[in-house]
């Protein structure tokens, strides 16, 4: 392989079979590199951002706020609060003076305007050199307002997307505990991690309906501020996404004691097993009764569906590179399901562990990369032979510009990709990008 | 209804501490902007890692092409100690990965507020790596995103690149074109211009092919196209710099510097939208080539005015909200004020202090009504004020579609970002010929509104 990684980044690749396992993660991303990364802030705001009633104040200049309004698909039953970004819009004179006061009028303002149910308030860069104390702004809104105003410990530059999601964690453990949980049944669970993209936390909602289990609080896809205050007196924690709120879980484990388990919802391999897996839990007979009739049900209708599209795609390559690596292993085994061959794989926040998984369930020759840039990206494109790149809108344009089919998957997306009939949608998104008859005119495959 | 004789009733703006749904971005990004349209180069931000990357999917969700932006990516320790050892690391691994003729760093309010010197910096490094061969030229603007927009910062980064590079010697033949942020159609159509005028021209930036390449079999670490450094060196040595931005003068631009170094006459004029404002530019083509229009847009200008004529009524006396950038919103106001459509309502995000005048003088002698101009806007106050105003037309990015849909009216999607349909990059604003597409835009998008509200449903106009 020609030498496409800087030399500081070569332990952060690996090719399956070509050297006994070992990759080098979640260390800091290398100046210059152009890392596909976000930041600290980035990762608090992914995670609290579908909470539709809550105030979201971003506390900073305003790129922060203004990068990510309605940055998310993420949709909501009710309110939709969140898809408006506030920013104290920070000056010159703020960032001399301190920023607390105008915060602090800010925040009194836009309760008033909006009645939240909660307000969430960004830390940014800026705010963590200047030393504005949120604690003490947060705490005295709050005791004017009468609602929960939660500071949210995020200044970009204090480590990766993963410290967001801590901060993010933190934020919600706030809320938690405080909402009465007189009348929650004992088949009872919180849905951790989905952020009800395209509807999505709604599907998988169903099928746990389905199965006779009261979903408490949804954390955070459609997410109400009084669910998530009660959330504590939920028997169980699934959770989705475990790079962003495996944290939490664990920490209510720890206070409130609810054990919790990790599941996929995308690919139906994934998706049955964590129905099962749940099912198992509650230790009751025709709980899994109802849960087999359910995955019966549902897979033989898929079944049938995906059959034209595993016939077309089958031996068609696909690479990966995603931002945590759980959904990396469910897109693997997506693509095996439709006969699809997965070459090269890679997340920007994986662990070591999970490094260790995707060894485990790829094949031989799959390059395997953490936190990659775009220079290294499109040399394993190319070398090999990608046909659909799955990542997501950073990643669009290095695909497109080889003139290579893409599917979109990461938060922006419109289309619901999670649950059985997302398993479907997914097919479909392949399918009409790998079979568009608009790659006969590209340069790849002119000069084949 | 709203062809009715105008009224005059005033509305207030509201007095908001905070900003909701900002019109506007911060000024790095504006910088990055600049700095990719010029030969070879990488932007490079000097900051946390987010910045770039958060920019890198606000400009990719628009042009759909890459966009690189290297990053110092610094982290707490570095925010203590500062940046500099991380800023050179950063500048070695972009040269040794990118090869760039140049690097455009720019800064963020991170390394401003921790005090960060990056001039001193580059020059420690240029100190450290003296001898070496095939380095980068390095560019830096500083570019605080707690004080002024993007705009200030693209506006910024033009002024530096001019500032630090060019160089001065025997005059040339050649013009200088300022456009500002203008569409890769746009930059297109500029060099088009010139060409056909005989001029020699380097525009700066120039986005026309950066932000706009062909598919390709090898990918690009640098997209080809952009000015080349050699032409931003000899710009010392033009005879005349054109400058598109009425609004510009509060902050010194890129024409300023080379008029106050090489004494390079400027020619400050608006964004040539509409018919008005691309006859002055054209006058001064003309006087600047001393040819006269060449025939190819004799006959563009003939029938523009032809189809002005042809759609007059459909959109005279409608009603429109314009905002965005403050130059573009002068050369839209301008443009729908000769059209006979009424602004009542031009925003913007950014604080010149000179919008008001600036579109008085592209909208007085033809309007009975002026309409009501306000800088700093954000869209809940564009919002809050267009529900008062009777509106018919929402003119300015994508950003402003919840507006549109919330009144139910058409959105005339110009400008950046354009984030809810492919091809932004490739509207055309200036000249004959975008006035051309605007107008049939804006004409086609009234008649479909009313076609649909109708019960009749009329397929024959």
């Amino acid at each position: 392989m020609e030498a496409i990684a800087l030399k500081d980044r070569e332990n952060q690749i690996h090719v399956k079979g070509e050297a006994p396992f070992d990759i080098v993660c979640n260390k800091d991303s290398l100046a210059g590199a152009v890392s596909q990364r976000a930041c600290v802030f980035c990762g608090s705001r992914v995670v609290l951002y579908p909470i539709a009633d809550a105030l979201h104040l971003v506390h900073g200049p305003i790129g922060c706020a203004v990068y990510t309004w309605d940055i998310r698909g993420a949709l909501s039953s009710g309110p939709e609060l969140h898809r408006l970004s506030f920013s104290t819009d920070l000056q010159e004179k703020d960032v001399i003076f301190g920023g607390e006061k105008k915060l602090a009028a800010a925040l009194r303002e836009l309760i008033e305007r909006h009645s939240p149910k909660a307000a969430f308030v960004y830390s940014t860069c800026i705010v963590g050199i200047i030393g504005d104390d949120l604690e003490a702004v947060c705490r005295e809104a709050e005791a004017e307002c009468g609602i929960p105003v939660i500071p949210v410990k995020s200044e970009g530059f204090k480590g990766n997307k993963r410290a967001g999601y801590q901060a993010a964690c933190d934020a919600l453990f706030r809320l938690i505990g405080t909402g009465d949980t007189t009348g929650i049944s004992k088949y009872s669970l919180n849905i951790l991690g989905d952020f009800n993209l395209a509807g999505e936390i709604w599907m998988i909602r169903e099928y746990y309906e389905r199965m006779g289990i009261e979903v408490v609080a949804n954390i955070t896809g459609d997410g109400r501020v009084a669910d998530i205050e009660r959330a504590h007196g939920a028997a169980l924690n699934v959770v989705q996404c475990s790079g962003s709120t495996m944290q939490l879980a664990n920490m209510m484990e720890e206070k409130y004691g609810i054990p919790s388990i990790r599941v996929s919802y995308f690919g139906i391999e994934d998706m049955a097993e964590a129905l099962y897996d749940i099912a198992r839990f509650f230790k009751d007979p025709a709980m899994m009764e109802r849960t087999k009739k359910i995955v019966e049900e549902e897979v033989k209708k898929l079944a049938v569906a995906l059959e034209p599209y595993r016939r077309a795609l089958a031996g068609k390559k696909a690479a990966i590179y995603v931002g945590g690596s759980f959904k990396a292993f469910s897109l693997v085994k997506a693509f095996r399901l439709i006969d699809m061959q997965v070459v090269m794989v890679g997340s920007q926040t994986g662990t070591k562990e999970d490094y260790i998984e995707l060894e485990a369930i790829t094949d031989p020759g799959t390059v395997i990369v953490d936190d990659s840039n775009p220079l290294e990206l499109t040399t394993f494109l190319k070398e090999k032979e990608v046909d659909v790149f799955v990542g997501g809108v950073k990643e669009r344009p290095i695909a497109y510009k080889l003139g290579i089919g893409f599917c979109d998957h990461n938060h922006e997306r419109k289309e619901a990709l999670a649950g059985f009939e997302g398993m479907l949608n997914f097919a479909r998104e392949v399918y009409s990008s790998v079979m568009s008859p608009v790659w006969q005119f590209v340069p790849r495959k002119k000069n084949n | 209804m709203s062809t009715n004789p105008p009224t005059f009733k005033k509305t207030k703006k509201p007095n908001a501490i905070s900003t909701t749904n900002a019109c506007k971005l911060c000024k790095p990004l504006g910088a990055c902007l600049a700095f990719k349209g010029i030969e070879g180069a990488v932007p490079y931000l000097h900051g946390s890692q987010g910045c770039a990357t958060y920019m890198r999917r606000y400009i990719i969700s628009h042009y759909n092409e890459p966009i690189d932006i290297a990053s110092s990516s610094l982290s707490e320790k570095h925010a203590v100690y500062g940046g500099g050892p991380n800023l050179k690391l950063g500048l070695t691994n972009v040269a040794a990965k990118y090869r760039p003729a140049l690097i455009g760093i720019a800064t963020t309010c991170l390394t401003e507020t921790i005090g960060d010197d990056v001039a001193m910096y580059l020059r420690q490094y240029a100190e450290d790596t003296k001898g070496s061969v095939g380095l980068p030229t390095f560019v830096n603007v500083s570019t605080p995103s707690y004080s002024g927009t993007h705009m200030e910062g693209f506006h910024a980064a033009i002024r530096e690149v001019v500032a630090q590079l060019s160089e001065g010697g025997p005059r040339s033949e050649t013009v200088n074109v300022l456009p500002g942020f203008v569409s890769s159609a746009d930059f297109r159509l500029l060099h088009e211009i010139m060409a056909d005028f005989g001029l020699d021209a380097t525009l700066l930036p120039d986005l026309s092919e950066t932000m706009d390449g062909p598919a390709l079999l090898e990918y690009e670490k640098i997209q080809q196209g952009g000015t080349p450094l050699a032409d931003i060196k000899a710009m010392g040595r033009a005879r005349a710099t054109i400058e598109f931005g009425p609004t510009l003068g509060a902050m010194r631009t890129g024409g300023d510097v080379l008029a106050e170094k090489f004494a390079t006459p400027l020619h400050r004029i608006g964004m040539p939208v509409g018919i008005r404002e691309t006859d002055v530019f054209f006058h001064l083509l003309e006087e600047l080539s001393g040819r006269p229009m060449p025939e190819k847009y004799a006959k563009q200008r003939g029938r523009l005015v032809d189809a002005y004529v042809d759609g007059h009524k459909y959109v005279f006396g409608k009603r429109a909200v314009i905002y965005g950038e403050e130059d573009l919103v002068v050369g839209l106001s301008s443009f729908l004020t000769e059209i006979g459509v009424q602004p009542v309502l031009c925003a913007s995000g950014s604080t010149s202090g000179r919008l008001t005048e600036a579109i008085a003088r592209v909208t007085g002698d033809t309007l009975a009504e002026q309409p009501q101009v306000f800088e700093g806007m954000d869209f809940y106050e564009i919002d809050e004020m267009a529900a008062q105003m009777d509106i018919d037309l929402v003119v300015g990015h994508s950003k402003g579609y919840p507006l549109a849909k919330k009144l139910n009216i058409p959105l005339i999607r110009v400008g950046f970002p354009i984030h809810d349909r492919i091809g932004g990059q490739r509207i055309l604003h200036l000249g004959y010929s975008g006035a051309q597409q605007l107008f049939d835009t804006v004409t086609n998008a009234l008649i479909e509104k009313k076609q649909n509200d109708s019960p009749v449903g009329y397929f024959y106009m």
